[in-house]
């Protein structure tokens, strides 16, 4: 399995191939096509990622040493959004996705999206699957 | 009307009238002419109208959060701090009696505004949430335990939260006016829950999430039958319809200034004079009071005794100017003219498969708030802010209105006297290419 950097590096360079935000969006919005869903039972209260406009839910499962994040959003944008992370951190070792960066986002033309005052809360998710990350740590070691 | 021309146009009103769908709607508009402004030298007046945004240039649709400032305004606030800064109310300099000349001033152009009867009942907050808090967190002199508040099922939080601390802090009782599947509010229901344990009536003038106008003064007139007190937020309305205080006859009236052209940080509270004597201050301080000792402190008179400390001087001034700016242009001409706006902006939105507008009534301000078949309002806004628009996206903090909606939120595209019909159909195109690159 590619590390989240190399993973990173290569959404980057897919998405630089696009010139203008609108293709860069409409791509997002077809990775937001293959995130790996949750669980329709999983849609609870308590998954739901507080700071965003629309609904984000994510479930993250130890499978070894690994963490698998599956995840969804009531909103096309924010599923692209979501997609594009999970597409990097799932299936990584919780030390990794502690460590990751996140400047790729920029990179990808995706900065707005950034911003702490966001309503996507896109720092939220970031947040929570680090939170995952952390709490799972713990029990890898 | 100095400085303003205008150009009847009866002949592209009236084929507006005939290929509108909504023919009720153009019926509102009066006769069969519009009263066009003199938009262009208007929206000269607006310097942030010539900017861009993400390379576009900017549409500003979100006139319902905040209205834009005319250079009149702008220029005040630098006028005040360059020439004649300085506390008000207090020195015997020069300085300290101009500062407090254009802040009384402004006062009385409030008071003139609103035609209300003594500039004293004019008091100066820091905005609406602000005049709201402060008849709340007094009212207990008027609900007493067991009595019963009516707010509307249409509010802004700023007009919910208050009134349900002051029922936990007396033991009282919320009750809600519901909402029609129009947006209307239920008023059968509300004259049903008027009692002799009524004590508050608070409603919006006109909603914040769906724009529809709520008959007030039918609300207040009924209240009153019941010797209930009444506060309408004039959020909304303020900036966009001509108000009579006097001819309303609410108690407690209350206004922000940046949603009438004003800076923000100010706002308005009005009150007839008895509810104002009556209400305690909820704020101790400098310039609140009249005799200050350990023992007692007496009060100062009106308006002062809810002025407590330094106020918005600035913000005050530059509101007076607002009132002068909108004076010019004439506050019938302003609704007329945004009325011809909703009109229009109503028609195209319906225009666009799948869409459904939510309060979709007569009596309404330039306020349009609505979705496109299943797609999530923020996923519309996110594409067309890409566009240079700027609409409003999410629950505009009415979630009970969203809740009874059983909807995450709504696009509210809201519109001001320096909008123009080129500028809807430029968000109506945005519009168009959101739903397909979302569907
Ligand atoms: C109906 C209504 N009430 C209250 C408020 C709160 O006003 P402010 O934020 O200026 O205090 C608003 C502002 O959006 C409003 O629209």
């Amino acid at each position: 399995m590619a590390s989240i950097q190399e993973i990173q590096e290569e959404i980057v360079e897919e998405f630089s191939m696009f010139d203008d935000w609108m293709q860069r969006y409409e791509y997002m919005i077809d990775l937001g096509k293959s995130l790996p869903l949750i669980d329709e039972s999983l849609k609870t209260e308590d998954r739901i990622i507080k700071g965003c406009q629309s609904k984000v839910w994510v479930n993250a499962e130890l499978e070894s040493d690994k963490i698998a994040f599956t995840a969804d959003s009531d909103a096309i944008i924010t599923k692209g959004i979501i997609a594009i992370l999970i597409r990097a951190w799932s299936g990584q070792k919780p030390a990794d996705i502690i460590a990751a960066k996140t400047d790729f986002i920029d990179e990808i033309g995706l900065k707005e999206h950034l911003s702490p005052t966001r309503a996507n809360g896109l720092v939220s998710m970031i947040k929570q699957l680090k939170m995952y990350a952390i709490a799972y740590q713990t029990q890898v070691n | 009307m100095t400085g303003y021309f205008y150009l009847l146009e009866y002949k592209v009103t009236l084929e507006r009238l005939f290929s509108s769908t909504d023919l009720t709607m153009s019926s509102r508009l009066g006769l069969t002419f519009a009263i066009m402004l003199d938009i262009k030298k208007i929206r000269a007046d607006f310097p942030i109208l010539n900017r861009k945004v993400n390379g576009q240039p900017l549409i500003y649709f979100d006139n319902a959060a905040t209205s834009q400032k005319p250079t009149q305004v702008i220029d005040k606030i630098v006028a005040y701090y360059t020439l004649y800064n300085a506390n008000i109310h207090r020195g015997v300099h020069a300085l300290s009696q101009e500062a407090t000349d254009h802040f009384e001033g402004a006062r009385e152009k409030v008071r003139a505004f609103f035609n209300i009867p003594l500039a004293k009942q004019v008091i100066f907050t820091s905005g609406n949430t602000h005049s709201i808090n402060a008849v709340a967190s007094g009212a207990h002199v008027f609900v007493k335990k067991e009595d019963e508040v009516i707010v509307s099922a249409v509010e802004h939080h700023s007009n919910i939260v208050p009134w349900q601390m002051l029922c936990e802090r007396v033991g009282a009782v919320l009750k809600v006016i519901p909402v029609l599947d129009d947006g209307r509010l239920d008023m059968h229901a509300y004259h049903n829950l008027l009692n002799s344990k009524t004590a508050f009536v608070v409603v919006n003038h006109i909603s914040n999430a769906l724009g529809v106008t709520n008959p007030v003064k039918e609300i207040i007139d009924a209240a009153h039958q019941y010797d209930a007190m009444t506060l309408i937020d004039g959020a909304q309305s303020c900036g966009h319809m001509k108000l009579d205080m006097q001819a309303l006859d609410a108690d407690f009236y209350t206004m922000s200034g940046h949603k009438m052209c004003g800076p923000t940080g100010i706002g308005i509270l009005y009150g007839k004079e008895e509810a104002l004597n009556s209400l305690p201050p909820y704020q101790g301080g400098g310039e609140m009071i009249d005799q200050v000792s350990f023992e007692k402190t007496t009060y100062a008179g009106l308006p002062h005794k809810f002025e407590a400390g330094t106020p918005n001087i600035a913000g005050g001034i530059a509101l007076g100017a607002a009132i002068d700016y909108l004076n010019e242009i004439g506050m019938e001409n302003i609704a007329a003219y945004e009325h011809g706006l909703l009109v229009y902006g109503t028609a195209q939105i319906k225009n666009i498969p799948g869409a459904k507008i939510y309060g979709d009534v007569t009596d309404k301000a330039a306020v349009i708030s609505f979705n496109v078949a299943s797609l999530h309002p923020y996923d519309i806004g996110t594409i067309v802010d890409k566009l240079g628009v700027a609409v409003r996206t999410g629950h505009h903090c009415a979630q009970p209105v969203m809740e009874r909606f059983k909807i995450p939120g709504t696009i509210r595209a809201s519109f001001a006297f320096y909008n123009t019909k080129e500028e809807i159909d430029v968000m109506v195109q945005a519009l168009q290419r959101a739903v397909t690159m979302l569907s």
